[in-house]
């Protein structure tokens, strides 16, 4: 909301020279946030002031435009220049070129004389030009920023002026005074008026306020006026769409006059373009008391107006001239002829008010809260009326507003209203709020007093009555955000300031700390960055293709994933089911900027449907669902688990002296993947894998002991790296890392230390080429029996001296007793039997 | 170099001017010798079985029985003299010799190589941790939830009117269908009401999180952000116990120094609300006031939808954006630099914040 200060001034207490950051400093108190500064002297400074032609002479130009040759008088006639400066004539006469054709000897205009700046920081100064000493311009109200119209320059005659020559044009067009925009909450409507920030204004100052409603003389009743009648037979939420409708008439206006400027230049400061003098009227009165009005041309209307819903295949063509099909949930106003308006929201283009136009009927009606909401968002057309609509109006100020119009209308535009005027609707129950003595006190913390209480309350227009346990409060008809006694603790605190809110620290219960999961998963992304790799963060919305490619299931098949209603982009609609797309492209950014070896993990949540998904309504507010709905609600939420994953490209680390970077290979990531499970006390099973973004014969598929798969580590796709411009053999991971931290052992018990000397045997096996290494080792730890303590793959081998097919792996295998020294043949009966079960396993021979 | 001495007279055992002749001789040779090589042969020159020392050494047994103890007290005197000149000036050039391989085998120790890096945190993550362990350290437990949420926990269990402008103003991601009531949380808020569903009271949770609104990516907007909010329900909470806790925090996060202030303002789950201030006494550009994030008692409505009486309990919340922490406190400039992902920006922060 931007309120032009001279027009706060007129109903609050606002000390002379005060800027608009006072004002906004002192807003701020109450909870209006600053936003800006409207100030047309910060792009324009003078001297800028009214001139007159006294001759104008055509000169036709080579290039084929014709220019004007213009002598124009500055100063009154007789009197002598003021001002000085470069460029300034003495005679107060200017010769000044212009290549406008819009005026003609003896029009008075607006001169820019040198030294004056323009929005743009535009100076002016005198120059040469067309074979003339140019000394001034003759401005547009484009040039002079007040305006979009940049036909001809401002001919003041044509805007309803005549003032003296030479006088200041910047205090004719009221251009010293400022606005101050401030943010207004959406409980709070009735800031979207001067009325309800001058109120506030004198809150958070302590001044008197004057209710601007208050100086408008509205007849007490009205009757035999335009024919209104009120039929919601299709309330929202059992509440009429329309309450109150006021009509009151003014024929013989001259729809056609200027608007004066003084009302043109508040309307700009607060941001509205100055249309026609009836339409600034209405906007003028809204934005003083904050009910939007709308203006009828009367002798377009056929037969009485009723306020109802639209019937199906009804359309209406509203003033932006677009015909729009209606909803049977809007509310619209009609005549004989059928809709002439989408209530609240935007007027008709048939009944439209235009320059001949010389009957007007005034609507202030009001209007309901969703109605109006539902009806905006339908058909996309937010305006000023139903943002003021949607957030509540006051129902008690419709018919002084429509007062208001029709004084305007008569003072500006010379009109003459009916005494008859029309008043319908039902007044809506005042809301009475009981607030126990000392809830204030104990929800806010400060001790108030009853006299700051009652005051508080009374300053905001609330009738307030002291009884027995506290007060009774009435809210004011303006304020339909005031519903609780919370809602009241807030103005008493408000109104008292939350300054003075003191400060006590509450004890929490002794707390259990981080949970194990909390734990685990710091744990593992420190252990990850201690290990040397770098992590990001990237956004979850994936394309449709990345999550096929990449949101592999256990089951190796593509996942169906989440869709979004309404991305960012329709590209990325998709939520990732895996985490590696979003670091592919952090991996090319930083590639394209010049990072060729990199090591980068994210984790974070992916996002898998819920067999159900959401819930077909919900539960409303206020209250706690039955446990049922409670239930389909947590179950319609999909799943989403928590996900590590990496992806290595280049070398390890930085070449440097004395010192070899090796290139990441496969193994890295396999690697990387271990470290993670041995980091969570997680042995992860390794097996030949296969996944369509990984190469087929490099893939490693993870899984626990139980035989969860929980994920894949290789080198990814050499087509996909192609693809998608990534370095070649760059590798990756990715790792349901929830289904790691469900594995971690809870308590881990202790191993007997045996101190008895080590027996190593080592043993070479001839196995299948395509037998995995790890399965013989498997085989030879179950083989070997209890004196086993460790046994490591050391070697493979395939060539001269082993069959074709086959490979040669060679195991070292530790043996100890816990209790003696084993003798040799203890160890060799061990490794046997070790042997016996990988030749019966995989036909393992010893070489 | 050879191993005797050749044309060397064998001194006669029971001669001392021709013993201590051939002792001085060895021991000037001993003195002489520049390397342990040249030592050896001197060694063996001087003591070895052909030397004139042992020669003579050999001949005390040729000598009659009375001469016998005095040549063999010159003769073990002598040779005693030599192995210890031989003892010291061998330790003497071992020494030499370990420091000159030891100065050979200097490196320049500016110029080794770094075989163990530590990687890097993302700083958002490594600054939600830090304000986790600061509610852990006064008794506050972590709660978390689904980022895909219900719209009743995000916006109805909330108090957000179903066609209130503040739930507009949200700027949602919807999920499809949208019949299905699904979204991506816009706030932290859900898991308060998750956990007023799920926890005994009172409660002290810090919630923090991913959240979406559908803003397009620039320098101070991003899609995808970060909040940590707080909930506290207890009986007898008040604003000053919010402001307290707020202060508490704030000093945790600035030092002792910090202040903050409450203005007005509106969210539907709270009443009253409050802007919460942070004043920066370092900030680019001057000392000033920060809007840090917003706050308020516990709008009664919000603890019915979780089945908490409101004439018994009351809460209090706050909820601050963690990009916008790292902003004024480690003065980002520029949003996109935390999205990104560019290397340059965690390892610049490495492990700490």
């Amino acid at each position: 909301m931007r309120i032009p200060i001279s027009w706060l001034r007129e109903f609050a207490e606002v000390p002379a020279g005060a800027m608009a950051e006072d004002v906004m400093a002192e807003l701020v108190k109450v909870g209006f946030e600053e936003e800006d500064v409207h100030r047309p002297t910060d792009t324009l400074k003078g001297p800028i002031v009214v001139g007159q032609v006294l001759s104008l002479v055509k000169e036709p130009q080579t290039n084929g435009k014709t220019i004007n040759w213009c002598q124009v008088r500055v100063v009154p006639e007789g009197q002598e220049q003021k001002l000085t400066g470069k460029g300034i004539d003495p005679s107060g006469v200017q010769g000044i070129i212009c290549g406008a054709h819009n005026f003609v000897e003896g029009d008075k205009v607006v001169v820019t004389l040198p030294g004056a700046v323009l929005p743009g920081d535009f100076h002016i100064s005198a120059r040469k030009t067309y074979g003339h000493l140019s000394a001034g311009m003759i401005a547009s109200v484009r040039e002079l920023g007040i305006g979009e119209d940049h036909d001809g320059i401002l001919v003041l005659s044509r805007i309803g002026l005549d003032p003296e020559v030479g006088t200041d044009a910047m205090e004719l067009l009221n251009l010293y005074d400022e606005a101050a925009e401030i943010n207004v909450t959406p409980d709070r409507g009735y800031a979207f008026s001067i009325r309800g920030v001058a109120r506030e204004y004198a809150h958070a100052t302590g001044t008197v306020f004057t209710d601007p409603a208050s100086k408008v003389l509205a007849p007490a009743a009205l009757s035999g006026g335009y024919g209104v009648k009120i039929n919601d037979d299709a309330p929202i939420y059992g509440k009429p769409g329309c309450d109150r409708f006021v009509a009151r008439t003014v024929r013989g206006v001259d729809a056609a006059r200027p608007t004066p400027q003084w009302m043109v230049s508040r309307l700009r400061l607060a941001g509205i373009r100055s249309i026609s003098l009836p339409v600034d009227i209405s906007n003028y009165v809204m934005l003083e008391l904050g009910q939007p009005l709308h203006f009828y041309d009367q002798d377009k209307l056929s037969g009485d107006i009723v306020v109802r819903r639209a019937l199906a295949g009804e359309k209406l063509t509203t003033l932006d001239g677009k015909e729009r099909p209606l909803d049977p949930e809007d509310l619209v106003i009609t005549d004989a002829t059928g809709p002439i308006g989408v209530a609240g929201v935007m007027g008709g283009a048939a009944t439209e008010v235009g320059d001949t136009t010389s009957n007007i009927l005034v609507e202030a009606a009001h209007f309901e809260e969703v109605s109006i909401a539902r009806s905006r968002r339908r058909h996309k057309l937010p305006s000023e009326a139903s943002k003021r609509f949607e957030r509540g109006v006051d129902w008690q100020v419709a018919g002084i507003a429509a007062q208001r119009a029709v004084d305007l209308l008569v003072e500006l535009a010379g009109g003459t209203a009916d005494e008859a005027g029309t008043d319908v609707g039902t007044a809506p129950d005042s809301v009475t709020i009981e607030l126990p003595a000392a809830f204030a006190a104990a929800r806010i913390g400060i001790d108030f007093t009853e006299e700051q209480i009652a005051t508080s309350l009374e300053d905001l227009g609330a009738a307030v009555v002291k009884n027995d346990g506290g007060w009774t409060v009435t809210a004011p008809s303006w304020r339909n955000d005031l519903e609780t006694k919370e809602d009241l603790s807030e103005e008493i605190a408000r109104l008292v300031g939350y300054d003075k809110i003191p400060a006590t620290l509450p004890v929490a219960p002794p707390g259990r700390g981080l949970t194990r999961v909390q734990q685990q998963r710091r744990r593992l992304v420190q252990a990850l960055a201690d290990a040397g790799l770098t992590e990001v963060l990237s956004y979850p919305f994936v394309s449709k293709a990345a999550n096929d490619t990449f949101g592999v299931a256990e089951q190796g098949v593509a996942r169906t994933a989440v869709k979004l209603a309404n991305p960012i982009s329709e590209e990325q609609g998709y939520l990732r089911t895996s985490i590696l797309p979003g670091l592919i492209e952090v991996v090319k950014r930083n590639h394209s900027r010049g990072f060729r070896d990199l090591g980068l993990f994210e984790s974070g949540l992916v996002f898998l449907p819920a067999e159900k998904m959401g819930t077909d309504s919900i539960p409303p507010l206020g209250a706690k669902p039955a446990d049922e709905v409670l239930d389909a609600l947590y179950d319609g939420v999909p799943a989403q688990p928590f996900h590590l994953a990496a992806v290595l490209t280049g070398h390890d680390s930085p070449a440097a002296a004395a010192h070899a970077p090796r290139t990441w290979d496969w193994a890295d990531a396999l690697d990387i993947a271990r470290f993670a499970g041995d980091v969570l006390g997680v042995e992860l099973v390794v097996r030949q894998g296969s996944h369509q973004a990984f190469h087929p014969g490099r893939t490693a598929q993870l899984s626990l002991r139980s035989g969860e798969v929980v994920g894949y580590a290789g080198e990814l796709h050499p087509k996909l790296l192609a693809a998608s411009d990534m370095p070649a053999r760059s590798v990756a991971l990715e790792i349901n890392a929830d289904a790691l931290f469900d594995a971690a052992p809870d308590v881990i018990v202790a191993r007997h230390i045996s101190t008895f000397p080590v027996a190593t045997q080592d043993v070479a096996l001839v196995v299948p080429a395509d037998v995995p290494a790890d399965d013989v080792l498997a085989a030879l730890r179950e083989g070997a029996g209890e004196l086993l303590e460790d046994v490591a793959l050391f070697d493979v081998y395939a060539g001269k001296g082993i069959e074709d097919g086959k490979k040669s792996l060679a195991f070292g295998l530790r043996f100890r007793a816990p209790d003696r020294t084993l003798t040799a043949d203890e160890a060799s009966a061990a490794r046997e039997s070790a042997v016996a079960v990988a030749g019966e396993r995989f036909g393992a021979v010893q070489r | 170099m050879t191993e005797t001495l050749p044309g060397a007279a064998i001194p006669n055992p029971t001669d001392e001017a021709a013993v201590t002749a051939a002792v001085d001789q060895a021991i000037a040779a001993i003195a002489g010798a520049a390397t342990l090589d040249e030592l050896k042969a001197v060694r063996l020159a001087h003591t070895g079985e052909k030397s004139p020392l042992s020669l003579a050494n050999r001949e005390i047994g040729k000598l009659p029985k009375d001469q016998k103890a005095v040549a063999g007290k010159l003769m073990g005197a002598s040779r005693g003299r030599v192995n210890k000149a031989l003892a010291d000036r061998t330790a003497e050039l071992e020494a030499e010799n370990d420091a000159r391989i030891l100065l050979e085998e200097t490196v320049d120790v500016t110029a080794a190589p770094r075989r163990r890096r530590a990687g890097a945190r993302h700083p958002l993550s490594t600054l939600q941790d830090r304000v986790a362990d600061i509610f852990v350290g006064m008794g506050w437990e972590i709660a978390e939830g689904p980022e895909v949420e219900s719209e009743w926990f995000n916006f109805d269990a909330l108090n957000f009117k179903p066609d209130h402008p503040a739930r507009e103003m949200q700027d949602t991601f919807f999920v499809e269908p949208p019949e299905a009531h699904l979204l991506m949380r816009t706030h932290t808020s859900p898991v308060q009401v998750r956990s007023m569903l799920e926890r005994e009271l009172p409660i002290y949770v810090l919630c923090p999180g991913k959240v979406f609104r559908t803003d397009e990516l620039d320098a101070t907007h991003t899609p995808v952000f970060h909040q940590f909010e707080g909930l506290a329900i207890d009986k007898k909470l008040s604003m000053a116990d919010l402001r307290g806790t707020l202060e508490h925090f704030a000093r945790q996060m600035f030092g002792d120094e910090a202040q903050i202030r409450l203005r007005p303002n509106y969210f539907p789950f709270t009443e009253p609300s409050a802007e919460l201030d942070i004043f920066h006494p370092s900030a680019k550009g001057g000392p000033r006031w920060i809007e840090w994030g917003g706050c308020g008692m516990v709008n009664p409505n919000v603890l019915r939808a979780a089945g908490i009486d409101p004439d018994v309990y009351s809460g209090f919340a706050f909820g601050m954006g963690i990009e916008r922490t790292l902003m004024f406190r480690n003065e980002v400039g520029d949003m996109r630099d935390m999205i990104e992902g560019d290397v340059r920006f965690s390892e610049h922060f490495g492990m700490e914040i």
